[in-house]
């Protein structure tokens, strides 16, 4: 294998693990950003969209139907969480948050593997997905590929939704004076339920184009929720664009990592986290608080 | 227009408005004057709905607003412009003040407010935290204007403004009461509230114990001045 193509086959499968991460982060990022809370159960509803993602292939025999019906399902039940349970907690000190989402985190776990079992299930990719490509004489799983043009078109979409739409306009705002944005005549109660419920959602939607590259499993809500601070830590906590070069830097560091010092991948990016914090203790473009 | 009777609030347990009385007609301006810390920007934050009142009566236009919720007083036809200005400080101009429109304005669209603020339409792509306090404030008074209110809430508009500026702060209040604004005005400059309200009040220790005209006001100017406004 030459060096451009092993360079090239390297750098699909960053930007590809960077689009699953920047759901993720973006999520994560997002509820932060409005409600200061720190999700801890980010991780575990990634898992759950990647089980929901297989039940609905099975059941409604599409992954186009399982896109848009498990970050759906998760979303509402996201929104519902917070109208009955965070809602009351608001005023109250970050602990609160911390155990409830933590206790979130422990239940959902739980009713995963009681609905779905203990042992990995397969998610197919779709068949019009799950052939290769060559390119140079290398192969490259069209999956991948595919999760490239679709994590460009959601992050583009994303900013733009933020940049351009009133809702986008009212949640930028809430992150930065709630009290006034509701003083303006806008119930941010309602904008923090719909957050909540976007960023739940879009943990799902990563959690489903996950699946068919990992299978579902138990394990994968500890290595996501993991993943996920490290990439709001790193490009700071609330900022939307941040979360995108933190999910770009995580999925570099992992797949180079992997590949050239398998033992300390996990450390290395520990270090990368580290070294932003030192320089930067807000993140690369957060604001200190 | 606005009717405030009997208004308590309680920070935990210190009782900070005890009973306030006050009301301002229609197309009116009342200032409200006060040392620091007697309960004038919490009596605002009552009003808005921002802080929990534990007693009293608000009334918009003689319909009770007592207790709502923030958005609701907005949406009642209450604007509110805090001290400090708090103005979105990553949004731009044009976008604070999308914020507060939430239908199409029919008194003051931003078209119009950029011709009463023409700073305001220079640095319209700008950041709230780029520009100026005078523009800032000006900002603040154009975000409130763009929801059409019935009552205006203006906390200390004057702070830290450099007095060519709270000379042109003192047009605007007098273009807004011109066009039917009903304002209640909070501050410190005796001044600037002398020259734009229509009454006077003076609160001491959360309750409004002296309301006059100006003309009454100036006469008894230094005798209220001894008595309930220097340290
Ligand atoms: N959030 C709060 N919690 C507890 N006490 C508060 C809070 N906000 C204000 N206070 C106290 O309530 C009293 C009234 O404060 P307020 O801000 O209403 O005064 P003010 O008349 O607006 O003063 P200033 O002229 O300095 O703006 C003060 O003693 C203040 O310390
Ligand atoms: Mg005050």
């Amino acid at each position: 294998m030459d060096t451009l193509a092993f360079i090239l086959t390297q750098c699909v499968n960053a930007f590809s693990q960077a689009a699953l991460l920047f759901f993720l982060g973006c999520g994560l990022t997002l509820i932060f950003g409005i409600m200061r809370i720190v999700n801890f159960a980010h991780g575990t509803i990634y898992m759950a969209g990647a089980y929901l993602g297989y039940t609905s292939v099975r059941w409604l025999g599409g992954f186009v139907a399982a896109l848009m019906v498990a970050p759906i399902v998760v979303g509402v039940l996201g929104v519902l969480f917070e109208l009955f349970i965070l809602r009351r907690l608001y005023g109250r000190d970050g602990n609160a948050f911390l155990m409830v989402t933590f206790g979130l985190a422990l239940v959902l776990g739980d009713a995963v593997q009681v609905v779905w079992g203990a042992p990995p299930l397969q998610v197919p990719p779709p068949a019009a997905l799950a052939g290769i490509a060559f390119f140079l004489d290398e192969p490259f799983p069209v999956y991948r590929l595919f999760l490239i043009g679709f994590g460009t078109v959601m992050a583009i979409g994303m900013w733009q939704f933020l940049e351009r739409t009133r809702l986008g306009l009212l949640i930028r705002a809430t992150s930065q004076n709630p009290d006034m944005v509701h003083a303006l005549g806008t119930d941010v109660r309602v904008v923090r339920s719909g957050v909540f419920g976007i960023g739940c959602g879009l943990a799902a939607l990563g959690g489903v184009l996950a699946a068919p590259l990992v299978t579902a499993s138990l394990g994968m809500s500890l290595a996501a929720v993991v993943d996920a601070f490290v990439i709001v830590i790193i490009g700071g906590m609330g900022s939307f664009l941040g979360s995108l070069i933190g999910a770009l830097i995580v999925a570099f560091v992992q797949v180079f990592g992997n590949y050239y010092l398998p033992e300390a991948a996990l450390a290395f990016m520990y270090l990368v986290m580290l070294t932003v914090l030192v320089v930067r203790p807000g993140g690369l473009l957060g604001k200190e608080e | 227009m606005l009717r405030i009777a009997g208004l308590n609030t309680h920070y935990g347990a210190s009782h900070v408005l005890q009973g306030v009385d006050l009301e301002v007609p229609e197309g009116s301006i009342g200032a409200v004057l006060g040392r620091n810390g007697v309960g004038k920007s919490t009596m605002m934050k009552t009003v808005m709905g921002l802080v929990r009142p534990s007693g009293g009566e608000v009334e918009l236009e003689g319909h009770n607003i007592f207790g709502w919720a923030p958005h609701r007083v907005a949406r009642a036809g209450v604007a509110y412009v805090p001290e400090g200005r708090l103005i979105f400080p990553d949004l731009t101009v044009v976008e604070n003040i999308k914020v507060a429109e939430r239908k199409p304005a029919k008194d003051w669209p931003v078209d119009r407010l950029f011709e009463v603020f023409p700073s305001l339409r220079e640095r319209q792509g700008n950041r709230g935290s780029q520009l100026s306090g005078g523009e800032q404030q000006m900002l603040a008074i154009a975000r409130a204007l763009v929801s059409d209110p019935k009552v205006m809430l203006l906390d200390e508009p004057s702070q830290g403004l450099a007095p060519l500026v709270v000379r042109e702060l003192a047009n605007v209040i007098r273009r807004m009461r011109q066009e039917g604004v009903t304002i209640l005005l909070v501050e410190q400059n005796m001044k600037l509230a002398e020259a734009v309200a229509n009454r006077l009040h003076v609160m001491v220790k959360g309750k409004v114990v002296y309301s006059a005209d100006p003309e009454r006001f100036r006469d008894e100017e230094a005798e209220i001045r001894s008595r309930y406004l220097t340290v």
